[in-house]
């Protein structure tokens, strides 16, 4: 298959199985573009959702993009990206023009109380899987659990836990390196 | 023609300024309607509803929708396309830079810091999601005072457990999300959920 067509396709199906927000496709991307297709690593999906969180946009969208333009650059960015939002586009069209209560439908509602209940285990499955290339040491693990406490109970924003948590990787990282040195 | 320029535009600057997801995107759709009367509260609400029970990135489905209500498909397409142009413009940067400092020691020792912390970033959403799917608020009036109470909703609880259970065979390891998502939908709708 052409591997445009690949990228489009691949996200598209990304965007259709994506429940509530970016964080749930990374369990749809860890199978499908690193297992499958090896497109990136665990670390790598990792490095985008930092990335992601402290730059502008969409996180899946900004996902999208640095997949795309790893694998076939500048084209290969903007063709992911708009595989990842086609789907939403037309199922979004649909429900706008013909159905004007679809959010209150009991069948949606109850459909969508058992979807999220499933999204939470499928998160947190992601979550223990990218923990084994993240969280390899003891101030990763501090960091980790700084990170979900600051985000999760005082809302901090995320662009400031992801600014803080790389400044601190840097003076430990470098810190380190200096002692070695000397 | 004008409309759709100025759709655009509104979307461009969403998508610049919204930083951390599609949540983050509703003040600036709020500002949005209030600036330029395209709609109001109330409606915004119903498609914050509406993008939360569809497929697709919420802050896409936002976009998607505002869109349409303004300026019909070809407005959902331009302002889908508005929010997502800053992303792909920054990351396109942001990916040229890494390519070329990726090997440097101090972009290794950055990353050494982001990667925990944007794993526990994605384990404090899943949490944010654990809250709002099981545990449900109960309003109840006590004299004049509205009072919330967190109850767990215990069908809720026992569908993700028994999600948690089945992902965990070996043999069903495998499958796509989506039939758990398929199959926990299902189960939503037959035991009322």
């Amino acid at each position: 298959m052409n591997i445009y067509l690949e990228l489009f396709l691949t996200f598209a199906q990304a965007g259709v199985c994506t429940f509530g927000g970016g964080y749930a496709m990374l369990p749809i991307l860890q199978r499908e573009i690193v297992n499958k297709r090896s497109w990136a690593t665990d670390e790598e999906l990792a490095d985008y959702y930092a990335i992601g969180q402290c730059t502008p946009g969409v996180i899946a969208v900004n996902t999208a993009t640095f997949v795309g333009v790893k694998l076939k650059g500048v084209p290969g960015g903007i063709v992911a990206t708009l595989g990842v939002v086609f789907p939403s586009v037309v199922i979004i069209t649909i429900i706008a023009a013909f159905l004007q209560n679809f959010a209150h439908l009991p069948v949606v509602v109850h459909a969508f109380a058992g979807i999220r209940a499933c999204v939470c285990v499928l998160i947190f499955n992601a979550v223990l899987k990218l923990k084994k290339s993240s969280v390899i040491d003891l101030p990763t693990t501090v960091i980790f659990l700084a990170t979900f406490l600051l985000s999760a109970l005082w809302g901090v924003s995320p662009a400031i836990v992801v600014l803080i948590a790389g400044i601190v990787g840097l003076v430990i990282k470098r810190a380190g390196k200096g002692a070695q040195k000397r | 023609m004008m409309l759709l320029l100025r759709l655009y535009f509104e979307f461009f600057r969403t998508g610049l300024f919204a930083v951390g997801g599609g949540l983050a995107t509703i003040p600036f759709l709020t500002d949005i309607g209030q600036r330029t009367g395209w709609f109001t509260s109330a409606e915004l609400t119903n498609m914050i509803a509406v993008s939360e029970s569809t497929p697709g990135p919420m802050g896409i489905n936002m976009a998607s929708y505002v869109g349409f209500t303004i300026a019909g498909i070809p407005g959902s397409a331009i302002a889908t396309l508005g929010v997502i142009t800053p992303s792909v413009i920054v990351i396109i940067l942001v990916a040229a830079f890494l390519k070329k400092f990726r090997e440097n020691p101090y972009v290794e020792a950055v990353f050494y810091g982001l990667r925990p912390a944007s794993t526990g970033l994605i384990a404090a959403a899943g949490w944010s999601v654990v809250c709002i799917s099981l545990l449900t608020p109960v309003w109840s009036l006590n004299g004049d005072n509205l009072l919330v109470n967190l109850d767990i909703s215990w069908k809720c609880l026992l569908l993700a457990l028994a999600v948690l259970v089945c992902t965990k065979v070996p043999r069903l390891k495998g499958l796509h999300p989506i039939v758990w998502i398929g199959l926990s939908a299902v189960a939503g709708v037959v035991f009322g959920l």
